[in-house]
């Protein structure tokens, strides 16, 4: 009976996978991989190429600078109030991507929203798709680095404020290093969600060729105009940049 | 010395209550009571890592009650040693002394020195996951040390280790603490450790300490 069990969840499992490969090689082999290269090649795509590369780069290390002191807070702090602030962080996760741009697009026609707006344009901006991805990225990243922290043994960092650090040093010295991989694991959560981020960008920046169209973009775009292969093409492109990213945060140990 | 006055400290459904007592100058204590006793708690708080509700704390002839840990003059053993794990065993031994800013020549001779006493001279550039549990310890005790504390503090040192590396530990923990004039309080389970190395005995049972009489030391 035990082995009947072990063998009905193996092949749930597989079933799964199974299906999962049929849809990435369907999709894969859907054209021809000069097809592919020929759309890869072309200036729009090549355009949102690298403004998705850069963009994703710079919401996931603005992602990872702030999980790092969150994610500390709370794991290790014991405060009033912590279960309601640990829910509210969560927010970004749970709410719909779309409502994300909403709320950024409607916040940026406030007062205040109006006032940043005057230093640093983000509506319908580069600016705009890094902050649109990083809203959401960053909500994964700070629960990447919580769960690193609640890994790590507090004691180390005990005993170094026992040999004349401050708290300060301590997490800096002792701390951040073991957490380093942690750190490159959240990094890569938050670049991988920001590179599939497609909702808030398309509202709070817009879907602007060779200005802010981002590869979720490109294969809306594509698609709305009947062009499926660009569509496929640079959904490839996606995937093969997911999956390094994938196999990139398994290599450092972390499970995310 | 080390001298806790009334020292109260709670915790959800735990107490510790009206804690005095004192292991004076170059004296070795040995603190005893069953698993959940408060042993840690109370270790913790003479470090500084928890603020007790009342009472005082004095090291030497200082009141160290408000001090934060790095201006305590202590060094710290935890159960399993602690090692910073991305450190090699030079790195973890001076590093209290580069905190300190100091010369990094003297830091070298220092590191070495306390390396040769703990015979841990061919260990200096390993990294802690590669120790054993005696060898973890023995870097723990010279990373203690480094910063010559008035007052070391060990909790449990040797409980994870096999019978013989405790007896090694026991002998290097008296000569040790004998060389390095420093008074010590040692935190254990174990009725051996506390006859072979204890000038002071002290039992902790529900949430009290008490000083147990020289008499019934033997």
């Amino acid at each position: 009976m035990n082995r009947v069990f072990w063998i009905t969840l193996s092949l749930i499992c597989a079933g799964y996978l199974l299906f999962w490969a049929l849809m990435l090689g369907s999709t894969a082999t859907f054209t021809s991989p000069a097809d592919i290269w020929n759309v890869l090649l072309s200036r729009e795509i090549r355009y949102a190429t690298a403004l998705s590369l850069t963009t994703c780069t710079l919401a996931a290390l603005a992602s990872v600078v702030l999980a790092v002191p969150i994610g500390y807070l709370m794991s290790r702090a014991r405060f009033p109030g912590r279960s309601v602030v640990d829910a509210a962080l969560d927010i970004p996760i749970v709410l719909p991507p779309m409502v994300v741009g909403l709320c950024l697009l409607i916040f940026f026609q406030t007062r205040f929203g109006n006032a940043i707006e005057q230093v640093i344009p983000f509506t319908y901006t580069v600016a705009g798709v890094v902050l649109a991805q990083f809203v959401i990225a960053a909500a994964f990243a700070i629960r990447t680095m919580r769960g690193v922290f609640d890994h790590l043994p507090s004691r180390p960092e005990d005993v170094a404020m026992t040999l004349g650090c401050t708290r300060w040093q301590a997490v800096w010295h002792v701390t951040l290093p073991a957490a380093r991989r942690g750190m490159f694991a959240a990094g890569s959560v938050a670049w991988a969600r920001s590179l599939g981020e497609f909702g808030p960008v398309l509202v709070f920046a817009g879907a602007t060729r060779m200005k802010t169209e981002v590869l979720p973009t490109s294969v809306w775009l594509a698609w709305s105009v009947g062009e499926l292969e660009q569509g496929v093409a640079v959904s490839i492109l996606m995937i093969a940049l997911s999956m390094a990213v994938l196999i990139g945060i398994r290599l450092t140990g972390e499970r995310v | 010395m080390i001298r806790l006055e009334n020292i109260s400290w709670k915790a959800p459904g735990f107490a510790l209550e009206e804690i005095s007592f004192v292991v004076p100058a170059n004296g070795y204590g040995v603190l005893m009571g069953r698993t959940g006793s408060g042993k840690t708690s109370l270790v913790e708080i003479i470090c500084g890592l928890r603020r007790p509700a009342s009472g005082r704390i004095i090291l030497g002839e200082r009141d160290v009650t408000r001090d934060p840990p790095n201006l305590r003059g202590i060094g710290y053993v935890p159960q399993d040693g602690a090692l910073f794990s991305t450190m090699n065993v030079r790195d973890q031994i001076g590093f209290g002394l580069r905190i300190r800013r100091e010369d990094p020549a003297a830091i070298s001779r220092t590191v070495d020195a306390l390396a040769a006493e703990m015979s841990i001279s061919h260990l200096l550039d390993r990294k802690p996951a590669g120790l054993s549990g005696g060898e973890k310890q023995r870097v723990a005790l010279a990373r203690a040390l480094s910063v010559k504390p008035a007052v070391l503090l060990m909790d449990e040192p040797l409980s994870s280790l096999d019978e013989e590396t405790q007896t090694s530990l026991i002998d290097l923990l008296q000569r040790t603490q004998k060389g390095h004039h420093v008074t010590v309080l040692h935190v254990t389970h174990s009725r051996r450790e506390a006859d072979a190395l204890a000038t002071v005995r002290l039992q902790i049972d529900q949430g009290k300490v008490t000083t147990v009489p020289a008499a019934r030391l033997s």
